[in-house]
This record gives structure tokens, C-alpha cells and sequence, in this order.
């Protein structure tokens, strides 16, 4: 018998040893000669103009070798990069910044000055000694208030807040909704929140510069999750060439899409570093992490979903307010636009969808992807309207999802937005996990419960999301991912991937994928990332496209490389290369089993070349890029149980089951990490988190003693389990799990909640205040 | 999170740390466990210029009985006094008091002197201490004084340490037979500290109706409560469900209730009634034994 598959074998993540031993390198492990520090002086107001900086005590404070202000980075530092900037005003500079606030500040938190000093502490001790002198202005923190002509503004040259607006005709869906009522159908509206979340990534974000003069090379290590995008960015902000820049990401603790981006902090450290000759480090602290790294969310959405009275959907109208904070990062502004409105359908046949977004600055931290990125609001609206419409009619929520759902005999499907649908079989999902939750009997349950004045509610979410992109033109630049793989002479084989794992676990996967398809055991494969140097190009981790567009170009390097390898064994064999098979590790001859060459034995010719036929090449190493022809959309049913503390308002999780699809599970103990942690980042959003500013936009939630970071010991076990749809569009059938729980949880939760409380719908986050006060309401005013 | 710069003083003794404190005054803090200081300097809240150190002092965490009172050291820590098979046996409002306290690092570091000290309106340990109507023993430039703990909590991270004192130890009487003890709290989801908390301390005659009542208050005020209406509906009544119900009803009553993102006056003030209302049944229940 062979070596055993393992590919689909739940094998233990090798990159573990070195995490969970205190043996990797994190950011702030590095400690290079000469190294100074830099502490950043923050806005302590939402809203300010700055008459004036007075950094000269700071400059004679013990240890420190400079500070810089926006005056010094003039000409020399360019803006802050924003991958896809949107007409009318941000193509003309609105919301555009750069590394230093320059006149005004515009959130809590704005980088002002930046002190280099000999140690940390000494940084952070002049920053106390810098003198800004701020003229406070009245702040906007709510977006729709912010969209009011009377609004203060953010960019008075601009004479709005609103940096876009989408609106498409409403024709069509007037009419849907018309004629549904027309025939006796219903129409029903909602405006819901989803709440600014704090990523929260457990290694905050840090960077180390180091500029060598003579060759003009710059290294950056940043805890990044896109090391390509930051060179490449990074060089044009400071006017080197994209060569003279390399980019390190060592271990990373964590990103959730907080860092896909390119902050200040990077541009500060390395315009020190090429000033000061020094090496500078800079590590955020949590407190800066909580109010100036990216947030998420932060939508209101207006829902209006029209059905008949079989509970069929004829219409879905949406409109997004997308908050974008103060100022750009590098997706702020098309988060609702290109991840939201897309996916506002979910995973139901809906006729006629329609979308409309208005995208608003107000004085808060900048908005982007966080884990999910815009999709986790499209299911959160989705799965809402379709509890609505079963709240309206009377009907188990259940039932509603069955009536409406894609059918697997559509797919591919195009959506009424637009969006092709690669495969799914979204009943078979809704009904596993019905079974695995014991549905029924739970509503059995229930009524029994209501009887007795007790509050329990089920909730459903039959999630479907978009990933693996992408494909061409659906972004900027295109989202390819890149795959060097070599095999040295000792029949070991090393991949680089332009992907940057920071906790998915690739090191392992694609050590998988490499290992059955060369049929050699895992352990002589080695997967590197995370150097621009070693791997020159690549997009980096995020979007759960890693494994769906990484993955297959690994796959596809592989498929290269043995081809050679056929042709060199067949050459050792004095065979045909057609008639060479590559098996457990042998080349052999077909029909003549003993007549075998080993891989090792290959890889050594290949790489000695002495004995190697004309017309080969020496060495076996190959680049591929491969890029999707198109998305891919994992999906899922996630099933809750929630009681409520009538007198606290305190919402316990009961039981939570999830059953997710995500094509072909290449490690599903992998798999399940990625939905164990996803579905916790979802329940907090619906449980606990929330971002809180006053109205003069200061930071109400800038500790973990304010900002409630979902607990362990608040958290049922999670009960798994999977149907497997592989998607067409990669040769491994893999659709991407990175995102999946985050953005099925929410809603599920809140459907449970809903429910328990027998209204068609709450605002998250469920606080316990927040679902005490509707308890007392509905206790003063018995319902009919 | 980096403090302003200060300078460490390890104090071997109780004198040692008491003759610091006088040289330094109010450029002077005492570290205990550090799980409430060091975060205040971090954030620079607190800037002491001096930091004495009295967790290395030989001889301050124990917990003894001595006759009619049970003597807890000031440098005990929660995740002693958790495990005390004494405390548990005459208190058990005390560690299920400690066990609720933040996490088991914070457990293994906070000391009950340190807590008291700190006062923090929203900590849990002071409720208990006050419910049991413990002698705080201080010691100070001139000499040791013992202090009630309804006389210690002046409010807000205010007591009635004067400047140079430090607690040394925690008196608690043995209760009379009959006695049970509870400590409830809504945790804040994010700090976990108490929105609303409350240690209740029952004593019930041999007909089971209630002879003695101490109810304490803490998160919802600006500092740990006597909840004196509470108490004296309580008196002489049998504590069944609805009486407790109507007696706790009052437990917001003399408070100076606090407000924030984590809970209104409004709901603080109810969330106080039904933690006490749950402190007392349980109470009651472990009286009766
Ligand atoms: C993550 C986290 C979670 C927490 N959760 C909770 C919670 O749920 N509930 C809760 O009640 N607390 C909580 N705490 C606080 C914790 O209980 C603290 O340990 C406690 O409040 C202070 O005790 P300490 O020994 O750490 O004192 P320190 O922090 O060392 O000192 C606190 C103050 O008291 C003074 N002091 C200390 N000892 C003495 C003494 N013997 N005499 C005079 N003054 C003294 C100090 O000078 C200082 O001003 C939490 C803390 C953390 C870090």
C-alpha cells in the first residue's frame, strides 16, 4: 500500500511547535544594533484645527535624536495609498492623507508628531513635552447626522461629508413591491445597525525600518498580512524604486484584515530611519490599536423586502450608509460598494434586488475590512430580511429559507445583483444542521418554555459569501497569487508563496498538497513566506482567497515540476516519458513496476545536470501565478439556541451548531479552527463588541476595560459539521473557510434573540441594558 | 502603555515600607499586587515618582483564626482566599467573592488589602469586606489603628487611610450560628468587574425568621453601599421569596448611583435590586444550612 493520502486528513498545523514554544519571531523580538524607537503623539480631540506644534522640549529631552511633524515630511512622503479611490471626490483628494496630520485633526487618535528616541520609554516620555496647540471643533460621529447639509465638515473645500453616492433607478423595484402588495403580499421595512467593530488581532501592529545609505536599500518588517502590496505602496510613497525596498513579515499574531493595509506608522518608521541612519522600531500598544488601526462595519442599513403570502420573495431593496471614518485606508471606501451591495441576495432566488449606498466621512477612525469585509453586512441583511418576512407572515424561518433558496440545479446562477453563483446546495446545509440541532424538538421546547414565561429563541443563517478572488478586473490590480517552487538536490522540495499566512495555516496545507502530489512524505516539504526577497511577487493573505488562488498555484507549480521529473525518469529509464508514472515517490516505467527510478534520485540528476538528456534545463524550480476566472461562494447553515435572563437581560448561548460548506476541505482540523475562531468574532459582534465614541468623537471604548472582547467561559462548544460542494473554478475544488463563521454567526444569533423576544427584529450588539429595556417595555405594555 | 518614569523601592518590613512612605509623601504609592496600580500608570493615570514595593514583605498573607475573629493578612491573595477551607466554612460570601474576580493571572496576583485600599467603586472584594463588618487594622508613622469597614469607604477611590498609612490586616468575627453569606454580581462584559454586585450576610433565628441582616452594594454607586433599606425590611420577616423581593427592591435606595456605557442609573439601580434579591436568597438558603 502507498503512503496515505493527506490531502483531507486532519493532520496537526506544523507551524504550531514554534508558536506555542515561544520560539517565534514576532516584530518585537527583533533588536537590531542601533536601533532608536518611535512614539507617535495622538489627537486627544475628535475634531481640532492645530494653530500650532511646539516640538522643542521634546527635542532636548534625554535620549531623543529627532521629532518630526507634518512640516518635515513635506515633498519628501506622499499620501497614505488607497488601492481603489472613488469619484466624485475622493478621485479629487477627500479623505486622502498622509503620514502626519497636517492643519486639522480628524479623529481621536490622528498621528500629529512622531518622537525618535534612543529607547522606547524615552519616546514616550517626549511625547508629554510636545505643545499642541488645538482649537477644538464641533465633531460629527453618526453618519446620518454627518449627511446633513448643517453637518460640521470634514473636508470644507468638498462642502459635504458624502464622498459618494449610489443610486440606481428605483423603476423596477417600485414596481415589484407595488404589485406584491397589489396581490395581497406584503412589503416590510427595517432599519438595522451593524455596529463599528475593533478587529483586536492579539499581536498589535508594530514595524521595524532599517535604511542602508551606501545602497539605498530600505527593509521593512512589519506584522502585515500583504507583504507585496506594502513594497510596492510603500516605495511610491517615498520615492525609491520598488527594488531598493524589501518587506519582511515575520510571524504575525493575527490580522482579521486589520492588517491589509498600509498605516502612517510604516512611512514614519522608514522616513526615520533613512534621516536618522538608525534602524527604528515602532510597536503599537493596545490602546492605540483599539483607536487608530483600522475599524469594521459601522453600516446602517435600511431593508425593505417584499414577499407573497406563501412566503416567496418577489423584491429586496437596500440602502447602506457606510461609515468610513476620517480619512482612507486602503478599501474603506468600497467595502459596502463592492463587498456589501453585491451580496445583499444571500443565498435566495430573489427576482429583483436593488442596492443603493451612500459612503460618509465622520470623525472617527478609518473604517476597512475586518474579517468578513462588507459580506458579514450582506448576510447580516439577508438573513434578516428573510426572519422578517417569516416574523410578518407567521412562518417558521426555517420554512421561508426552503421557499426561497437557489437550487443546486441552477448553478452556476446569476444573482439579481448581478452575481454569478459558482455551485451550492443550500438546502441539503439548512437541513443537516436542522437535524444535528434536533430543530423540532427545540421548538417543542420553546413553546413549552414560553409557557411557563420563559425567554428561548432559535436562530437560523443560511450564509453564503464570495471568495478566492480574483478574477480580472473585479479590483484595481489584479488579485493573481504566486508559487516558487524548487526541489533541491536532496529530493526536498521548498515553496514560496506570494501569500502571507499570519495563523491560517498554509505552511501545513500547502505542505499537503505538495507532498500527495510528488507522493513524498510531508516532512521533506518546507513552506516559506513572507520576504520579498526570497518570493518577489505576490498579494498577500486576506478575503479567504489563500488556499482557493495560493493553493492552486502551488498545485499548478507542482503539476509543472513533475512533468519535467517524467521526462528526466524517463530518460534514466531509457523509457517514454508518456509511458512514466509518478507513484508513492517512484518514477516507474507502466507495466513494468520494477523498472523504477525514486524522486530523490530524480531531483538529484536534475540538479547535478551531468546526466541530463539535451533540450532539459538543470534544476527543478518553476514560478506559476495563478489568477481565478472567477469567484468562488462558500456557504452554510448555522443553527443557535439563546436564553435570556428576564431580569438582567443577559443573553446566554446555549448551543451552536454550524454546518459549513467550503468546497473541498483539504485539512479539516484546519477547517474547523477557522470556523471556531470565525464564529467567535460573530457572536461578539452580536453579543458583546461595539466601538462607542461621544459626540465629540472621543474614544469611549479605549481599553479592553470598555471594548468587550468575547470570553471562552461566555461560549458554548460549537458543534461541526459539513457538506462538500467543490467549486469548478480551481483544480482543488476549494471555495476559502477564513471568513465563513464570522459572517454566519451574526446573524444567527440575532434571528435567536429575535426570537426569543418575539419581535421581528433587535439592533446588536445585544447588551445586557439593551434587551433589558425592551423586557421592561414589553412587560408595561402586554402585547395583544 | 508605557508609565511615566518612577522610582522602585523594595520595602522589606512594615516599618521599612511606613518610613518610605513618610519621606516620599504623596510623590509615594504602595504596590501590592499591582493589578490596579500598574494599569492606572500605564495608562498615566497614576504618575507616582516612587513606587514602594510591600508585596515582598515576609509575613503579610495568611489567614488565621484567633478566637473569635478570623485575621487575613493584607498582601492575601484572591486565589488564597478561594481556596480557604476557614473562609469557607464561616464566610463563603469570601471566596465566592475572590472566585468571580477577573481571571485566574488576576486572581494569582490581587491582593484583599490592596483591593480595599484601591476602592474602586465597582470592585467586588470591598462589598464583602463591608458586609462582614470586618476591622481593618492600619498601620501608619504613628503607630496601628483599626478602622470599621463602614467607617473605611469614604467614596471614590477614597478611604480613611491618612497619608503614610497602609492596611496590614483584615478582622473578621466569627459570625453567630445560624449565618450564610452570598455574593452576586452582573459583570460589566468587558472589564467584569461589577455593574451591579452585592454581598449579603443573613442570620436567622431558630423559627427561621431573619435576626440579622448586613446587605452591601457594589458597581451600581460611587462606592460599596449599605443598603440600610434592605436590611431592615428584611429584619424579623422569614425570607421567602417574596418578601426578599420586596426588601431588595430598596437596594438602590441611598446609593449615588454611577453611570456609563456598560449600564444607566436607571438599570444600575434595578440590576442592584435583583443582584440583591439573589444574594439574599442564596444567603438565607446557606443559613438555613
Ligand atoms: C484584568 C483585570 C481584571 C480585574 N477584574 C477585577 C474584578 O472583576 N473585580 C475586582 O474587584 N477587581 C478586579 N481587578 C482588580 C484587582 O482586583 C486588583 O488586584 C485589586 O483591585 C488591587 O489589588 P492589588 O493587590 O493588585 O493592589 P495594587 O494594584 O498593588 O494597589 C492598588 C492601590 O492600593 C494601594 N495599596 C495596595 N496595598 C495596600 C495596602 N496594604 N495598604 C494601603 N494601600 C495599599 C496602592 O498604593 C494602590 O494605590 C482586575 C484587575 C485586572 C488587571
Amino acid at each position: 500500500m502507498g503512503i496515505a493520502a493527506l490531502v483531507g486528513t486532519p493532520i496537526k498545523r506544523r507551524e504550531d511547535p514554534r508558536l506555542i514554544t515561544g520560539q517565534a519571531t514576532y516584530v518585537d523580538d527583533l533588536k537590531l544594533p542601533g536601533m532608536l524607537y518611535m512614539a507617535v503623539l495622538r489627537s486627544p480631540y475628535g475634531h481640532a484645527r492645530i494653530r500650532s506644534i511646539n516640538t522643542e522640549a521634546a527635542k532636548q529631552a534625554p535620549g531623543v535624536v529627532a521629532v518630526y511633524t507634518a512640516q518635515d515630511l513635506k515633498g519628501v512622503v506622499g499620501n497614505i495609498p488607497v488601492a481603489a479611490p472613488l469619484p466624485p471626490h475622493i478621485t479629487n483628494g477627500m479623505g486622502r492623507r498622509g503620514p502626519l496630520a497636517e492643519g486639522k485633526v480628524r479623529f481621536y487618535g490622528d498621528p500629529v508628531a512622531v518622537v525618535i528616541a534612543e529607547s522606547r520609554y524615552g519616546a514616550r516620555d517626549a511625547l508629554d513635552l510636545i505643545e499642541v496647540d488645538y482649537e477644538p471643533l464641533p465633531a460629527v460621529v453618526d453618519p446620518e447626522k454627518a449627511a446633513q447639509p448643517d453637518a460640521p465638515l470634514l473636508y470644507e473645500e468638498f462642502g459635504t461629508n458624502v464622498a459618494a453616492s449610489v443610486r440606481p433607478p428605483t423603476d423596477e423595484i417600485d414596481r415589484v413591491f407595488a404589485e406584491t402588495q397589489a396581490n395581497g403580499g406584503i412589503v416590510v421595512r427595517q432599519r438595522m445597525v451593524n455596529q463599528r467593530l475593533a478587529p483586536s488581532p492579539m499581536e498589535t501592529r508594530g514595524v521595524v525600518a532599517e535604511f542602508r545609505k551606501a545602497d539605498r536599500t530600505l527593509t521593512i518588517w512589519s506584522s502585515s498580512q500583504i507583504p507585496h502590496l506594502l513594497r510596492n505602496y510603500l516605495a511610491e510613497q517615498l520615492g525609491l524604486p520598488q527594488h531598493q525596498v524589501r518587506v519582511i513579515v515575520p510571524e504575525v499574531g493575527g490580522g482579521f484584515g486589520c492588517k491589509l493595509n498600509i498605516y502612517p506608522e510604516e512611512a514614519l518608521a522608514a522616513f526615520a530611519a533613512m534621516k536618522t541612519g538608525h534602524p527604528v522600531k515602532w510597536i503599537e500598544d493596545r490602546s492605540e490599536n483599539l483607536a487608530v488601526t483600522i475599524h469594521g462595519r459601522d453600516q446602517i442599513n435600511y431593508v425593505e423586502v417584499a414577499a407573497t403570502r406563501d412566503g416567496k420573495i418577489t423584491g429586496l431593496k437596500v440602502h447602506v450608509v457606510s461609515d468610513l471614518g476620517a480619512y482612507l485606508q486602503f478599501f474603506t471606501d468600497v467595502i459596502a460598494i463592492a463587498f456589501t451591495l453585491p451580496m445583499i441576495c444571500g443565498c435566495y432566488d430573489i427576482p429583483v434586488a436593488y442596492g443603493s449606498c451612500d459612503i460618509v466621512f465622520t470623525n472617527k477612525a478609518p473604517t476597512d475590512a475586518y474579517r468578513g469585509a462588507g459580506r458579514p453586512e450582506a448576510a447580516y441583511i439577508a438573513e434578516r430580511a428573510v426572519d422578517l418576512v417569516a416574523h410578518a407572515l407567521g412562518k417558521d424561518p426555517a420554512e421561508v429559507r426552503m421557499i426561497n433558496f437557489v437550487k443546486p440545479e441552477q448553478f452556476p446562477h446569476k444573482m439579481a445583483t448581478g452575481t454569478v453563483y459558482d455551485s451550492g446546495n443550500y438546502q441539503l446545509a439548512l437541513e443537516k444542521a436542522m437535524q444535528l440541532i434536533g430543530y423540532q424538538q427545540l421548538r417543542a421546547e420553546q413553546a413549552q418554555k414560553r409557557a411557563q414565561g420563559k425567554l428561548m429563541g432559535i436562530g437560523i443563517s443560511s450564509y453564503v459569501e464570495i471568495c478566492g478572488i480574483g478574477p480580472k478586473g473585479l479590483t484595481p490590480f489584479g488579485l493573481y497569487e504566486s508559487a516558487r517552487v524548487r526541489v533541491d538536490q536532496s529530493g526536498d522540495v521548498l515553496i514560496y508563496t506570494g501569500a502571507s499566512p499570519h495563523g491560517q495555516g498554509e505552511e501545513t496545507t500547502f505542505a499537503q498538497i505538495a507532498a500527495d502530489e510528488f507522493g513524498i512524505p510531508i516532512e521533506r516539504v518546507l513552506v516559506l513566506h513572507g520576504d520579498t526577497d526570497s518570493t518577489p511577487e505576490g498579494r498577500g493573505t486576506y478575503g479567504s482567497r489563500t488556499t482557493a488562488v495560493g493553493g492552486t498555484a502551488v498545485y499548478n507549480a507542482v503539476q509543472k515540476l513533475k512533468e519535467k521529473m517524467k521526462q528526466i525518469a524517463a530518460h534514466m529509464l531509457e523509457a517514454s516519458p508518456a509511458d512514466v508514472t509518478l507513484e508513492d515517490g517512484k518514477f516507474s516505467v507502466a507495466g513494468a513496476p520494477q523498472k523504477a527510478v525514486t524522486f530523490a534520485e530524480v531531483a538529484a540528476a536534475a540538479n547535478f545536470s551531468n546526466t541530463l538528456p539535451p533540450g532539459i534545463e538543470p534544476g527543478l524550480e518553476t514560478t506559476v501565478f495563478f489568477e481565478p476566472e472567477a469567484c468562488t461562494f462558500p456557504f452554510g447553515t448555522h443553527i443557535c439556541v439563546v436564553e435570556i435572563d428576564k431580569d438582567t437581560g443577559e443573553v446566554h448561548l446555549r448551543r451552536y451548531v454550524a454546518v459549513d460548506d467550503c468546497g473541498r476541505q483539504l485539512n479539516p482540523l484546519l477547517v474547523a479552527g477557522q470556523i471556531h475562531g470565525g464564529i467567535v468574532q460573530g457572536v461578539g459582534q452580536a453579543l458583546f463588541e461595539g466601538v462607542v465614541y461621544d459626540e465629540n468623537g472621543q474614544l469611549l471604548t479605549s481599553t479592553f476595560m470598555d471594548y468587550a472582547m468575547p470570553l471562552a467561559s461566555e461560549l458554548p462548544p460549537f458543534e461541526l459539521d459539513h457538506t462538500v460542494t467543490p467549486t469548478p473554478y480551481n483544480p482543488l475544488g476549494v471555495k476559502g473557510v477564513g471568513e465563513a463563521g464570522t459572517i454566519a454567526a451574526t446573524p444567527a444569533v440575532a434571528g435567536a434573540v429575535a426570537d426569543a423576544l418575539g419581535l421581528p427584529h433587535v439592533d446588536i450588539p445585544f447588551t445586557p441594558e439593551r434587551i433589558w429595556r425592551i423586557i421592561q417595555q414589553q412587560q408595561a405594555q402586554p402585547q395583544a | 502603555m508605557i508609565p511615566a518614569t518612577f522610582e522602585y523601592h523594595p520595602a522589606s518590613s512594615v516599618d521599612e515600607a511606613i518610613a518610605l512612605l513618610s519621606q516620599y509623601g504623596d510623590d509615594a504609592k504602595l504596590l501590592a499586587g499591582g493589578h490596579s496600580l500598574i494599569p492606572t500608570m500605564k495608562l498615566r493615570l497614576a504618575q507616582p515618582a516612587h513606587l514602594i514595593d510591600i508585596g515582598r514583605i515576609p509575613g503579610l498573607s495568611y489567614i488565621r483564626e484567633e478566637g473569635n475573629v478570623v485575621a487575613v493578612g493584607a498582601l492575601t491573595t484572591y486565589a488564597t482566599i478561594e481556596r480557604s477551607e476557614v473562609l469557607r466554612r464561616y464566610f463563603a460570601v469570601l471566596p465566592e467573592c475572590a472566585s468571580v474576580i477577573g481571571d485566574p493571572q488576576v486572581r494569582n496576583r490581587g491582593t484583599i488589602g490592596g483591593s480595599i485600599s484601591h476602592a474602586d467603586p465597582s470592585a467586588d472584594m470591598p462589598g464583602a469586606v463591608r458586609a462582614l463588618k470586618a476591622e481593618i487594622r492600619v498601620r501608619g508613622p504613628n503607630g496601628e489603628r483599626t478602622v470599621a469597614a463602614d467607617d473605611f469607604f469614604l467614596g471614590t477611590f477614597t478611604t480613611a487611610l491618612e497619608p503614610g498609612e497602609m492596611v496590614t490586616e483584615i478582622r473578621f468575627p466569627l459570625p453567630p450560628a445560624r449565618t450564610g453569606s452570598a455574593y452576586t454580581k452582573l459583570a460589566n462584559k468587558a472589564s467584569h468587574y461589577a455593574v451591579a454586585g452585592c454581598a449579603a450576610v443573613v442570620t436567622l433565628g431558630a423559627d427561621g425568621a431573619c435576626t440579622a441582616a448586613s446587605v452591601v452594594i457594589t458597581g451600581a454607586g460611587t462606592m460599596p453601599t449599605r443598603a440600610s433599606a434592605v436590611e431592615a425590611a428584611l429584619m424579623g420577616k422569614q425570607l421567602d421569596e417574596a418578601t426578599v423581593a420586596e426588601a431588595a427592591s430598596h437596594a438602590a435606595e441611598g446609593l449615588e448611583l454611577m453611570e456609563d456605557i456598560h449600564g444607566s442609573k436607571q438599570y444600575r439601580a434595578q440590576m442592584a435590586a435583583v443582584m440583591a434579591r439573589r444574594a439574599i436568597l442564596k444567603a438565607a438558603e446557606r443559613a438555613r444550612g
